[in-house]
């Protein structure tokens, strides 16, 4: 078989492939809103505000009602200290006027 | 048409041979580009798929979250507040929350004590979060031991746990009752952590966030709004640790692609000179060029691609787990949702793959346009 024949029908392989992961999405994600609505629910029913991704440190987990000045909250010298400061940067609307 | 589809499959079959024939060399090449497509994307999918979910299942948290603050730092609220904010035009509830934080010495996990009177809680009982259960091996029915203020173990009943489903949001959460919170914090009565605010109309929020303010100087309203940004910006492109990641990646396989594509190495020159020798034009000489970059850079973005999508979506990210579970011990474990940006995916390609394809042609113009024998001699 010709080399040519081999690549060809690769790149035709993987872009099939690619196209039905992409074309099945909005099927996964129809599958999933019974899982999403289960946790809107318990959102609701318990008045939760933040994901529980990070769970080190209060401003980690409940970044969102965090501190104003969470990286300096347990004293002066305290900087961010947990490795999930680097992903958790603060909000930008602290900075804003009120 | 078919005599010009032919000669492009000619030069393709050389193109590819030319590469075996450096089998060592590009094979190499294609891994760490596969590789660095693979982590590009595996970013760009996880980030989209959890700000997609995170938008998803926030948009039912409270319209508004009002906290006290004293001295600058977050304070229990009087519930004598909760009548004067519900009188306040277009207030339709205000609910109190009583909730904070357990350090468990025996793991070293961080839980999040939640009270509520709505889940019909036996006395002494819990309802634990399947991470919390997965952390301290619990079923339902164990026995979950807590010290209390005041240094006294605390028996609690694990009534029941939470959906594994529903990790996201209550991995690490520990929902009791109202008296049993109270009576395990020496939480004071007549306090709440903060106040859950619902609004009738959702644009008179903002003034409605202004009149709290202007009625209780020492309060911070949080809304949802404000919430859902929180989430926006952790995961945004420019944000933390992410930018970083991609940023040395990019940097990495740029200098490396560079290398590769600009610098012919000899054999390589003496090869478009025995090529054009033969009677290639110049223009054969870039297809070949151009299919030989192609060839690479193609391969190397679908196998990229789907092996980040199999990585985050079947696999749940596996590869990121030690990034983000940080110092953390309790680690929720969810599938996402899969969730692909068309827009990211052809961002990704065009910085991928045409950058890569381009460089290989520039320098191969350059030895495509020298005299033959020059080019065999160099």
């Amino acid at each position: 078989m010709r080399k040519s024949t081999v690549f060809f029908s690769f790149i035709i392989l993987c872009g099939l492939l690619l196209f039905v992961i992409l074309y099945r999405i909005p099927v996964s994600q129809k599958k999933s809103e019974a899982m999403i609505a289960s946790n809107a629910k318990i959102v609701r029913e318990l008045k939760l505000t933040d994901l529980s991704l990070f769970t080190e440190a209060r401003y980690t987990r409940h970044p969102s009602m965090a501190d104003l000045h969470s990286a300096f909250q347990d004293h002066p010298l305290a900087l961010d200290h947990f490795p999930s400061g680097s992903l958790v940067t603060p909000p930008h609307f602290y900075n804003e006027a009120p | 048409m078919n005599s010009s589809f032919e000669r492009h499959r000619n030069i393709v079959d050389f193109a590819l041979s030319s590469l075996l024939r450096r089998k060592a060399k590009n094979l190499s090449l294609l891994a760490v580009y596969t590789l660095i497509v693979f982590v590009i994307a595996s970013i760009i999918f996880f980030i989209h798929a959890l700000k997609r979910e995170a938008m998803l299942v926030l948009q039912n948290a409270p319209d508004m979250v009002v906290q006290r603050l004293a001295a600058g730092r977050n304070d229990p609220i009087p519930l004598g507040y909760q009548e004067k904010i519900a009188a306040i035009r277009g207030v339709s509830g205000v609910e109190p929350r009583l909730w904070g934080y357990y350090f468990d010495a025996a793991v070293g996990a961080n839980y999040t004590l939640m009270a509520s009177d709505k889940q019909q809680l036996e006395p002494e009982s819990v309802i634990i979060g399947s991470g919390v259960a997965r952390t301290r091996r619990l079923a339902e029915g164990d026995m979950m031991a807590f010290r209390a203020y005041n240094g006294e173990p605390t028996l609690f009943q694990v009534q029941s746990i939470l959906p594994y489903a529903s990790e996201l949001v209550a991995a690490d959460l520990i929902i009791l009752s109202n008296r049993d919170f109270h009576a395990l914090f020496n939480f004071p009565k007549g306090v709440a952590t903060d106040f859950a605010v619902s609004v009738r109309n959702p644009r008179e929020l903002t003034t409605i966030a202004a009149k709290i303010v202007r009625q209780f100087p020492d309060t911070r309203p949080i809304l949802k709004r404000e919430i859902l940004r929180t989430y926006d910006s952790i995961f945004d492109w420019r944000g933390g640790m992410m930018i970083v990641v991609v940023a040395m990646a990019v940097l990495s396989f740029i200098i490396f692609a560079w290398d590769k594509a600009t610098g012919l190495s000899a054999e390589e020159r003496k090869e478009i000179g025995t090529l054009k020798s033969i009677g290639w034009e110049t223009t054969d000489v870039l297809f070949l060029k151009f299919w030989e970059g192609s060839a690479i850079s193609l391969s190397a973005f679908l196998c990229g691609v789907i092996l980040a999508y199999c990585h985050v979506f079947f696999f749940s990210a596996s590869l990121f787990e030690h990034a983000l579970k940080g110092w953390a011990v309790l680690y929720p474990q969810f599938k996402l949702t899969p969730a692909v940006d068309p827009y990211q995916l052809a961002v990704l390609f065009f910085l991928t793959v045409i950058p890569y394809t381009v460089t290989t042609i520039v320098p191969s113009w350059r030895a495509a346009t020298v005299e033959p024998d020059a080019a065999m001699r160099s």
